[in-house]
């Protein structure tokens, strides 16, 4: 997986609280066996109409946004199914942060998987951001994980928080199986001890 | 009980870090387990534990001339998953045997689910299996493939939730009016970064169908998982089961299990409740599972909500949804009605959607379809006739799948109709674009498929009992 230190990009707004997986990316997209491609099917029934013409007062379909790479939304972000392909869909678009209120657990999990940073900031804060976006043109913010700070070029200066451990895992773009597996002696030990539950056997 | 099961599941713990955590049980299905095996493949791992590991194809599966896939990608989907199972030495449930189904229906079918297990599969819908008292959840492909490789997780330990659900379940109020009920009352979010451990004398009362009702939907209120204390019921269901613990075995375990209920005085990180007493059947109106009501109310006008988040959020959901605040429930009329899933595709739900059925007609404007949650449910359901009195009466008798819970396979909402849906839920376009979705009991869907609107199933005249 690829670190993520620091990054600076376009911010994307998308206004709605509880944005749900089917959203992110609907089922009828969930059947290839590949893990890459699904950005084209990002929001899809939200940025195209039943003919496949674009939306054009999605904002995702707005030239201002083109290219962005932080996606600002509202409250229990990616509730819902537990499909990865949602991660995968936000990062193949383009996108390797976001910020929201509050996050699912399972999409909050998925995200730290996949090299994707989803910041949680307070209403208030995301409610300033979601002005700002708008009402500039271009509106960049970057997004230091090393200092876990937000700012922009007008003096912005955001703290945010995150569990360590995660930071780390993000930094340093870690495998998590590799991790678990240097456990492989206390694994078997555990195996060993339940072996006869594990086997049915009271 | 969540600590004494994480407890008994940690292998190693470290300040600061998450534990890693010993899975019991991996349940797998075509969707979500694909790249997680591809990607053993890439680092030349093997499952580790293909004996704690089951399989079934389930979400893709036609209802209707299921051998005969006409989507060339979900027939691939379904083909990888076998030929996965081939190659890593998983045990599979697949379309040639009566176990397949909603891996949700098959495990606990099957005896696999027991109290005090962990329990993992790349599916939301896993908080089912927390019925039995089991600490189960979703995961996403990253831990599919994490699970096969190490049989264990990372995991943060999570905080827990008692919800005291207070009264007597009234007559004609079933389960799933208590999971919805309580989302309606406390959003879709009030329960994130818990697990939910429900108690009180409605859940003692219900069968280990309808717990599993309850906890399967533990996630629409964005809990980790759900959890029910094991008693008698969850043994007299388990007991004889093929995955079971068998004879003496069976007696020891039971001695274990019942040792897993929360003790007397423990301290719960949060609380809520519910007055069962006083609900009514719950059907919503939007596009999120806590955006319901009881029959006998109205839709809501978004400008009286609290916030303007949820303001916005009802209207856009109203839109969506094409109706008018203020609009009785009572007098939504409907297009299409599914019964099944993996909350309420179980035998006890067909019968009861039965019950409603027997010696009316579906109504002409309505096309009503029934789906086991697996084969030997269906077996079951036509042993005892109910796919007659659904046939009888003008509903459509379907192969076992999931269906129209999320409309992976051919069956699918046109856009605009409005459906009346046992599933869990009610987001836009979840059954197909543009189509509507109201979240309601067995026994709602039936009588919602007869008069064709909502109607209050506890004043239904029932022609005659369904014998079981």
């Amino acid at each position: 997986m690829q670190p993520f230190i620091k990054s600076t990009g376009l911010v994307a707004p998308v206004d709605r609280v509880n944005v749900d997986t089917d959203a992110i990316i609907p089922k009828q997209f969930l059947k290839r066996i590949e893990r890459s491609g699904f950005g084209q099917f990002l929001f899809f029934e939200w940025r195209f109409d039943e003919q496949g013409n674009t939306i054009p007062s999605f904002n995702l379909n707005k030239p201002r946004y083109q290219g962005a790479s932080i996606l600002l939304s509202r409250a229990n972000f990616g509730c819902g199914s537990s499909r990865e392909h949602a991660p995968w869909a936000i990062l193949d678009y383009g996108f390797n942060v976001i910020i929201a209120p509050s996050y699912a657990d399972i999409f909050y999990n998925n995200c730290f998987k996949n090299g994707i940073l989803p910041i949680k900031l307070t209403e208030e804060q995301v409610d300033d951001l979601f002005k700002r976006t708008e009402s500039s043109e271009g509106y960049k913010l970057t997004v230091d994980l090393e200092n876990k700070v937000i700012t922009d070029d007008q003096g912005l200066n955001i703290p945010f928080e995150l569990d360590e451990h995660r930071r780390q895992f993000l930094l340093q773009g870690l495998d998590d199986i590799g991790l678990t597996l240097q456990h492989a002696d206390e694994i078997a030990a555990y195996e060993a001890k339940n072996e006869k539950r594990l086997a049915n056997v009271f | 009980m969540f600590e004494k099961i994480w407890n008994n599941h940690v292998i190693h713990s470290e300040e600061g870090k998450p534990s890693i955590l010993y899975i019991d049980l991996h349940l797998v299905h075509e969707v979500t387990s694909p790249q997680a095996f591809e990607g053993l493949r890439m680092t030349g791992r093997k499952v580790r534990r293909p004996d704690l590991t089951f399989a079934t194809m389930d979400h893709n599966v036609p209802t209707k001339d299921r051998f005969n896939i006409s989507d060339p990608i979900s027939k691939q989907q379904i083909d990888t998953l076998t030929a996965n199972a081939t190659e890593f030495g998983v045990k599979l449930y697949d379309l040639n045997t009566i176990d397949q189904g909603v891996v949700h229906v098959m495990g606990p079918e099957l005896g696999l689910t027991h109290p005090g297990k962990t329990i993992v599969c790349g599916d939301s819908h896993t908080s089912t299996h927390g019925a039995f008292g089991a600490l189960a959840f979703g995961i996403g492909t990253s831990e599919v493939e994490h699970v096969l490789a190490t049989q264990c997780l990372q995991q943060s330990k999570a905080k827990t939730m008692k919800v005291n659900f207070i009264g007597k379940r009234p007559a004609g109020i079933t389960a799933k009016d208590l999971i919805l009920g309580l989302i309606a009352k406390y959003g879709t979010d009030f329960a994130t970064g818990y697990v939910i451990e429900y108690t009180g004398e409605a859940i003692t009362g219900l069968t280990m169908e309808e717990r599993m009702t309850v906890c399967n939907m533990s996630i629409e209120g964005g809990a980790r998982a759900g959890l029910i204390a094991p008693d008698e019921t969850t043994f007299n269901y388990l007991r004889g089961r093929e995955y079971a613990p068998q004879g003496e075995d069976f007696d020891r375990a039971v001695e274990q299990w019942k040792a897993l209920a929360t003790d007397e005085g423990a301290v719960y990180d949060a609380e809520v409740d519910l007055d069962v007493a006083s609900l009514v059947p719950q059907v919503t109106w939007g596009t999120s599972p806590g955006m319901g009501t009881g029959i006998t109310s109205i839709v809501p006008y978004p400008d009286q909500l609290p916030t303007e988040n949820e303001r916005k959020a009802a209207e856009k959901a109203l839109e969506y949804m094409d109706l008018a605040p203020g609009t009785p429930m009572s007098e939504i009329p409907i297009d299409y009605v599914f019964i099944g899933s993996c909350t309420n595709g179980r035998i006890e739900d067909l019968r009861a959607a039965a019950s409603v059925a027997k010696g009316y007609t579906v109504s002409p404007n309505v096309t009503a379809i029934v789906v086991p949650g697996s084969g030997r449910v269906k077996i079951q359901a036509e042993k005892e006739g109910l796919d007659k009195i659904f046939t009888a009466a003008g509903f459509e008798w379907r192969e076992a799948g999931c269906s129209m819970c999320l409309a992976m396979n051919p069956d699918v909402l046109q856009p605009g109709q409005r459906c009346a849906s046992t599933s869990n839920r009610n987001f836009e376009g979840r059954q197909g674009r543009g189509g509507r979705t109201h979240l309601v009991s067995p026994e709602m869907a039936a009588a919602a498929a007869i008069k064709g609107k909502f109607t209050d199933v506890r004043n239904w005249e029932f022609k005659s009992e369904v014998t079981a």
